[in-house]
This record gives C-alpha cells, sequence and structure tokens, in this order.
C-alpha cells in the first residue's frame, strides 16, 4: 500500500512538471485558437485549477473509493478504458513469459548439459543476440518476413474485428495475431532466462547432492529431472517477480509495433495528451499487477523451497 | 577369507597442469567381507579420489589409467555405464563427508531414501514406505515418520547423517564406502555415528571402506588400516600394527603429530591476569513483525573467566555452545549485552567507538577458516600491513614491518608480493597470525585456528604459537573443539555448553578429574581416547 501511494505521488508530481496539460492537448484537438476563457472553463470543470496539493489529495480520495476519475480525451471513466485494453496486454504478457520461461529453461539446461560443445556455443551465443537486438527491429522485421513476404500471419492488431467471428474461431484469430508480438516481446527476456539457467545449472550440477544421487545409481537424466532442474530454478523464479515490471515497460514499444490495443499503447497516448487521470490509472493498475505478480511468485517460491517461510533454517 | 573388493595396481590420471600426474599410483588394496578398512592421509594424498574411483564418479577430465578394480567376478575400471548405474547404491553405497549439503534441500528425507527403492526394486509403494521407516530407526533418528517428512534443513547435523547412512544401508549394500562422515560433526555426535556404523556394519556384515584423515578415529573404528601419501599407499596392515608400530617414516610422523589427549606438565603461570571477563552476556533475537514467531538464543550467557598474563585460555565446546560469540565479544567483534570486559582493568564495553578502535589493536583474533579469511584481491603483504597503515603507520614502514612478520611466522618475507591463492593452508593461516601480530596486541584471540589444517601442518601452526606467545608475551584466548588441541596449547581451559561455562580450571585438573556431567561426556567421545597417550 505506502508502495503503492508513493508511486502514485512521484508519478503526478512528474507530470506536473512537464510542460502543457489535458485543456492544451484537448484545445490543440479541436483545432487550436487562443480562447484563453474556454481554456479556464474546461480547466475548472477538470478540477485543474486548484492547487498541486489539492489536485493530488482530491485524486488520493477519489481513488481511495475506487474512483480511477473520467478521462477527458476519450470522454469514458478511466477505468472503463483500462479495462477494455487490459486483456490484450494481459494475453501478451503471459503469453511473453511463458515463451520465455519455457523456452529459456529448455535451452539453458541443454546449454548446461553440453557445456562448451557446440550447442552450447550455438545457444550461447543466439542467446548474446536475442539480448542484443532491440526488440522493436525484431518486431519490424517479424512483420516484413512472415507477413508482407511469407503473409503466414497478420502483421498488427488483436483479432479482425471485420470478420465477426466467435469462440474457437475467435480464439483461434487472437492467437495468430498474438505469435509475433509474443515471440518479439519474449525473445530478449529468453536469453536472460535462457543465461540464468545455464549458470545455474552449472552451479547446482557440481553441488554434493547430485554426487549422492549418482552414487545412488541414478541415470543422468533423472538425476537432472529429479534432483538439479528444481534447485536450478530458483534464481529464474524470483527473476519472473523483478521483471514482471520489465515485461510491462517493454510492452509499450511491442504494442507501438503491432498496433496492439493494449495498456502499453493506451499509456503512451495518455502521455502525449497530457491526460493525466488515464495516465494515472495506468500507473495504478500497473504497480497493481506488478505486486500480484511479485505476490505470486513469492508465494511459488515458498512452495519450492522448503527453506523459506516455515520458521528459518534450524 | 576372499577379498570382495579387491584394487590391483590402480592408476588414476590427472589432466596435464595439475600438480602431480596421476592421483593413484599402483593402488594394491583388499576390503574384506565384515572388516572396517580405513584408508588415512592427508588432503591430496588421493583417499578421496579412490572412493570416487571405485564408483566410476570421477570428475570429468580425471580417468583410471591402468590397473583394475574387481567387484562380484567384475572389473569395475572397465565396465559400462550401465552395469555401474545397476552397482552403484545397491550393491556399493557412499556416504559422504558434508550431510548439509550431500542431500538435496528441496525433498524430503524420506523421499530420497525411497528414491533408493524406486531406482533399483519394483516394490511398491506401501512396501518402500514400511521399508523406508524401518530403516529410520535401524539408524536411532528420533520419530521416524516425522522425520521421513522432513527437509534436511530441519533436522541436526547428526540426524542428517544418519539419514544419509540409512539411505545408503537401504539395499543390504556388499560394500559401504564411507568418505570422512564424521569430519563435519561434532565430537559427540561423532561417537554416535561411529558407534552406528561398527554396530550396523556387524549386524550386516557390510565390508566398509572408511576414509579418514583423522588417527583417533581410526584407533576408535578400524580393524585394518592403509595409510596414503601423495597417491602411494605406503603402509597397510592390522590396525593395532599399524598404530602401534608403524613401519614406515610418513606413517611415524604422521602419528607422532596427533596431539596426545593428556596435558603435558603445567607450566608456571602469572597470577595478574590481563584480561578479565565478568558476567558477558550476548542473546540474538530473531523474528520481526509484531513478534511474530519471536525467538531469543541466549549466545553467551553470564560468563566469567580470567586470562593470566602470558597464559592460554582455552575455550572448549560444541558448535552451537557460544565459544565463537564469545571470542567476538571479547574482539568487539559482536557487541555484548551485558557484564563487562576488562583489558588490564579497562572496561572495553563501556569504551566509546573511537577508544574502542584504538583499543582495538591490543585484543586482536585469527580466524578459522584460512581460504576465506583473506581478501583474495589483495597481495599478502598489503593484508598484514593494512592495520597498521589504518593506525597511522607509513606505508614503507608497515611494508617493511610485513616482511619482518613474515619471516617470524617461517614465511619467505619475499613472498609478501604473492597473492593469498598462491599459498597452502597453513602457510595462509601464517599469514592471518602475521596479520594479528602487526597489531602487536597483547592478547591474541585464536578462534578455531587450526581446525581446517592437516595434523602434520597443524602441529606446525600450534609449535609457532606457543614460541610466539613466550617470545612475544602474548596472551591468548583459544578456542576449539579439539580437545586434543586443547590439551596441548592451554594453560586453562573453559568447557561450554549453551552459551554457558560449565566447568573451568587448570587443564590437566579438568582433563584428568572432571567434575561437571557434559565435561565427562565430552572427554568420553574423543575417538581413540587411549591412542597417542
Amino acid at each position: 500500500m505506502p508502495t503503492l501511494l508513493i508511486i502514485l505521488a512521484a508519478m503526478f508530481l512528474l507530470l506536473q512538471l512537464a510542460p502543457g496539460d489535458t485543456v492544451d492537448a484537448l484545445i490543440a484537438q479541436m483545432g487550436g485558437g487562443g480562447d484563453a476563457k474556454l481554456a479556464e472553463e474546461l480547466r475548472r470543470f477538470y478540477g485543474l485549477d486548484l492547487s498541486i496539493p489539492a489536485q493530488l489529495g482530491n485524486y488520493v480520495w477519489r481513488l481511495i473509493r475506487f474512483d480511477l476519475g473520467f478521462s477527458a480525451i476519450y470522454g469514458k471513466p478511466v477505468a472503463t478504458v483500462i479495462f477494455e485494453r487490459l486483456p490484450a496486454t494481459l494475453a501478451l504478457m503471459t503469453a511473453a513469459l511463458s515463451f520465455a520461461f519455457s523456452v529459456g529453461l529448455v535451452l539453458g539446461v541443454i546449454a548446461a548439459k553440453r557445456v562448451n560443445g557446440w550447442p552450447d556455443t550455438v545457444i550461447s551465443t543466439l542467446g548474446l543476440i536475442f539480448y542484443a537486438t532491440p526488440s522493436f527491429w525484431f518486431g519490424l522485421m517479424a512483420i516484413v518476413l512472415f507477413s508482407v513476404h511469407l503473409q503466414w500471419l497478420p502483421a498488427g492488431g488483436f483479432e479482425d474485428v471485420a470478420a465477426g467471428l466467435t469462440g474457437f474461431a475467435r480464439l483461434r484469430d487472437i492467437t495468430a495475431h498474438l505469435v509475433l508480438p509474443t515471440l518479439t516481446l519474449g525473445l530478449i527476456f529468453l536469453a536472460i532466462y535462457l543465461r540464468i539457467m545455464r549458470a545455474s545449472m552449472l552451479e547446482v550440477l557440481t553441488l554434493d547432492f547430485v554426487r549422492t544421487a549418482r552414487a545412488k545409481g541414478l541415470d543422468e537424466t533423472r538425476v537432472m529431472v529429479r534432483h538439479v532442474l528444481r534447485n536450478a530454478m530458483l534464481p529464474m523464479v524470483t527473476l519472473i517477480g523483478l521483471q514482471a515490471g520489465t515485461m510491462l515497460g517493454g510492452s509499450v514499444v511491442v504494442e507501438s509495433v503491432f498496433s496492439l490495443p493494449g495498456l502499453g499503447r493506451l499509456a503512451y497516448e495518455a502521455v502525449v495528451q497530457r491526460d493525466l487521470n488515464t495516465l494515472l490509472g495506468i500507473v495504478f493498475i500497473s504497480a497493481l499487477l506488478v505486486i500480484a505478480v511479485n505476490f505470486l511468485v513469492d508465494l511459488l517460491y515458498a512452495r519450492l523451497d522448503p527453506r523459506i517461510g516455515n520458521g528459518g533454517a534450524s | 577369507m576372499s577379498a570382495v573388493l579387491s584394487l590391483q595396481g590402480l592408476t588414476v590420471a590427472l589432466p596435464s597442469g595439475a600438480d602431480r600426474p596421476e592421483a593413484l599410483r599402483q593402488v594394491s588394496l583388499d576390503l574384506h567381507a565384515g572388516e572396517i578398512l580405513c584408508v588415512v592421509g592427508e588432503s591430496g594424498s588421493g583417499k578421496s579420489m579412490m572412493a570416487s574411483a571405485i564408483m566410476r564418479l570421477l570428475p570429468g577430465n580425471v580417468r583410471i589409467s591402468g590397473g583394475s578394480i574387481l567387484f562380484e567376478g567384475k572389473d569395475l575400471a572397465s565396465a559400462n555405464e550401465a552395469t555401474m548405474r545397476a552397482l552403484r547404491g545397491a550393491r556399493i553405497a557412499m556416504v559422504f563427508q558434508e550431510p548439509m549439503t550431500a542431500l538435496n534441500p528441496l525433498r524430503s528425507i524420506g523421499d530420497q531414501i525411497a528414491e533408493m527403492f524406486r531406482i533399483h526394486t519394483s516394490l511398491s509403494n506401501a512396501e518402500i514406505e514400511a521399508r523406508m521407516l524401518a530403516l529410520l530407526d535401524e539408524v536411532r533418528i528420533p520419530h521416524p515418520a516425522e522425520a521421513a517428512r522432513a527437509f534436511p534443513h530441519e533436522l541436526s547435523g547428526g540426524q542428517r547423517q544418519r539419514a544419509m547412512i540409512a539411505m545408503a544401508l537401504a539395499l543390504d549394500p556388499v560394500v559401504l564406502i564411507a568418505d570422512e562422515p564424521t569430519t563435519a560433526l561434532d565430537v559427540t555426535t561423532q561417537a554416535q555415528i561411529l558407534a552406528l556404523i561398527r554396530d550396523l556394519q556387524q549386524r550386516k556384515g557390510t565390508a566398509v571402506l572408511f576414509i579418514t584423515h583423522d588417527f583417533g578415529v581410526v584407533a576408535e573404528i578400524a580393524d585394518r588400516v592403509a595409510v596414503m601419501q601423495h597417491g602411494l599407499v605406503v603402509e597397510q596392515g592390522p590396525a593395532r600394527d599399524v598404530l602401534h608400530q608403524p613401519q614406515h617414516d610418513y606413517t611415524k610422523a604422521l602419528i607422532a603429530a596427533v596431539p596426545p589427549l593428556k596435558a603435558p606438565a603445567p607450566r608456571a603461570i602469572s597470577s595478574e591476569s590481563i584480561l578479565v571477563l565478568e558476567g558477558v552476556q550476548k542473546t540474538y533475537r530473531s523474528g520481526g513483525f509484531f513478534g511474530r514467531r519471536r525467538r531469543e538464543t541466549h549466545a553467551v550467557r553470564d560468563v566469567t573467566l580470567s586470562l593470566p598474563k602470558g597464559g592460554t585460555l582455552g575455550v572448549v565446546g560444541e558448535s552451537g555452545s557460544g565459544k565463537s560469540t564469545l571470542a567476538r565479544c571479547i574482539t568487539r567483534l559482536v557487541q555484548a549485552d551485558g557484564g563487562s570486559i576488562r583489558l588490564d582493568g579497562v572496561d572495553l564495553l563501556q569504551l566509546s567507538k573511537r577508544e574502542a578502535r584504538q583499543a582495538a589493536r591490543r585484543v586482536q583474533m585469527v580466524f578459522q577458516d584460512p581460504y576465506g579469511s583473506l581478501n583474495p584481491r589483495r597481495r599478502a603483504g598489503e593484508l598484514v600491513a593494512q592495520g597498521p597503515m589504518i593506525h597511522g603507520m607509513s606505508r614503507d614502514a608497515a611494508m617493511a614491518k610485513a616482511r619482518e612478520l613474515f619471516s617470524l611466522v617461517g614465511l619467505d618475507p619475499a613472498a609478501i608480493e604473492r597473492f593469498p591463492h598462491e599459498f597452502s593452508g597453513g602457510q595462509r593461516q601464517r599469514i592471518g597470525l602475521a596479520r594479528a601480530l602487526a597489531m602487536e596486541p597483547e592478547v591474541l584471540v585464536a578462534d578455531e585456528p587450526v581446525s581446517a589444517l592437516d595434523v602434520s601442518v597443524q602441529a606446525q601452526v600450534l609449535k609457532l604459537l606457543a614460541e610466539l606467545r613466550v617470545r612475544l608475551g602474548l596472551s591468548i584466548v583459544f578456542i576449539t573443539h579439539d580437545l586434543r588441541v586443547a590439551a596441548q596449547v592451554c594453560d586453562l581451559v573453559a568447557v561450554m555448553k549453551d552459551g554457558e561455562v560449565v566447568e573451568h580450571g587448570p587443564i590437566a585438573q579438568v582433563f584428568e578429574a572432571p567434575r561437571h556431567a557434559y565435561t565427562k561426556a565430552l572427554l568420553a567421545s574423543v575417538p581413540g581416547r587411549g591412542f597417542g597417550a
């Protein structure tokens, strides 16, 4: 809770430093003109004529009543605007995370098994390339290759609205739209997970209990699956929580490239249009999302590692 | 009696660039059914390599280059991996040194023991469960059903080692290889584990290959002994013969280095005290928010002791007895909660921070781990000169002093330019000693200074410490868990248990006529008590 409040207050004050406000943006949209009286009235209507602390106070007070305010630009309550956009972002994040985690895990294990052999070299080099390449470039290249040249997958959007699909067909349509964004967003994280997994596998493999497992007569596959994997996964799990925020940030770029109607793009538009209420709403929801993910990760970690959570070590 | 396991001219090659070309050279040994064969040697003698070679679990770049390992009519040196997997655990089982790290921290004890049956047998789950509980009962773990559900970190070191033994004996192996199984344990726990291994071995007729560096343990448990040095078996024979009439020079030297448990004739000690501890207390509190799960550990409780000028006060006890915390209180690395620690009449606990830093030079500490206690990125000389420089000495003078101290502790003065990893364990402990002495302290607090060292090196460091004590007029607080070492270096001894001093007095008196039950138990647990006396 205190974390949330600090984030909101900081965001609020930071936006006050940016030149111009919602009203400037609105007037610019209406075709400009220097009608000072109209601007004055609009400011009073949106409560922007108050002092900054009073505006902040008002905002927090409304937030306590779960009211995210009204978006001047979209002409709808902020909550409605955000919840329209949330599914796309959530779907993208979940898909990218699952993709990065599972493929990163598998590649990391393969690289660690064949350390310094050719699979390791190939995987590590690929990882470095993924990590070093900006995701928007990946996105654009993927569009050029898969959408323009091969015409396998749609170039952008969340679904084909015009087709009016329902049920399973709609799901398939959305999945097809999400493949490229997921790959684009996931690749960087895949590179990180793969490197962490490789390093932590190599470390766990030197531990004494692995030798014990071999001395028990386990074959290599079972040594890996039953003894090494779970221990090696612990740092990866920690990383998921830490990177939930980074992933939301990354989705801004990816959503813009693939014109996905998600939170990231909404945030970008809100900044450009000085739509303070929407932006604060997004910050609020994102912070909640990151906190929720971290909470889940902590729970998961405690499940995975019995040393955590039941009274500490002896 | 025929041998169940027979090594014939076994040679194991190390990768090029190692300090010697072969880890094992032409090793021939026979292990008979129902006997305990102890393989003794110092670190680097190749004794653990031998265990790995038999199990064919050698590190990737190390390989068997000659000889054979005959077991049940097969040569393990050339057996294929599938054959080895069927043998490992089932016919030849192994117990390792460090019971904490040798068990998977994420899986329950019962699960890990049951895994043995799941790999090698086709028993039903219910049967496995029953067998597993019977095993835990057999190794005398209290509350087997609860222990089976427990995770390794929830058991004590001794219980973990019992679980390891239960796991190793699950399938009634013909051969049990125990690689330093009691080295990481307290002396009373060690005595129990040794008794357990002996007892199980006799009941089941298992042949045990017992690897150790400790002659006390050898005297306690061995039927036959093989002594190893630099990858060679230099001497083998019945335990009685090897221990009491050693033939080879190396064996003789090793045995001579084992400190006898009996204290030498008392030295005259000054009646004047330099360090007086009165009612020293230290309590650790853990658990934070809203008092949930708050725990208090009384690490040091009301300790009153005095250290005579020029004397050595031994503090002995098992892990968790509070002896290291006491050492840290004296050097003010840990702030005591109550009582007084008076150095020459000045209470160290009442000093301001600034005064305390000044006083720090008068009480210096030598740490246990010669590997972890020296900063690996700095040169040995700098590490020694650092202290005097902080206290205002010029760099040149401090380095000159470091050079002087290096020769005092028996190191080459030119070695001050080298980094810690270029020294052996014993040499590093000498650097640690030089670092402490650089401050010209009056009191030296040595926390387990020789525990991590081989016996022969240990003897050298102890000898050096004794010389320095006389030469520099040092008074020493000597913390140790090893009663043999304590007997040799201390004038006075205090026995600690659960943060309290249960008995203290002149060493000969405490060791020969212990009054407290715990002291008696401790002395009775020393392996091979009669040996070396």
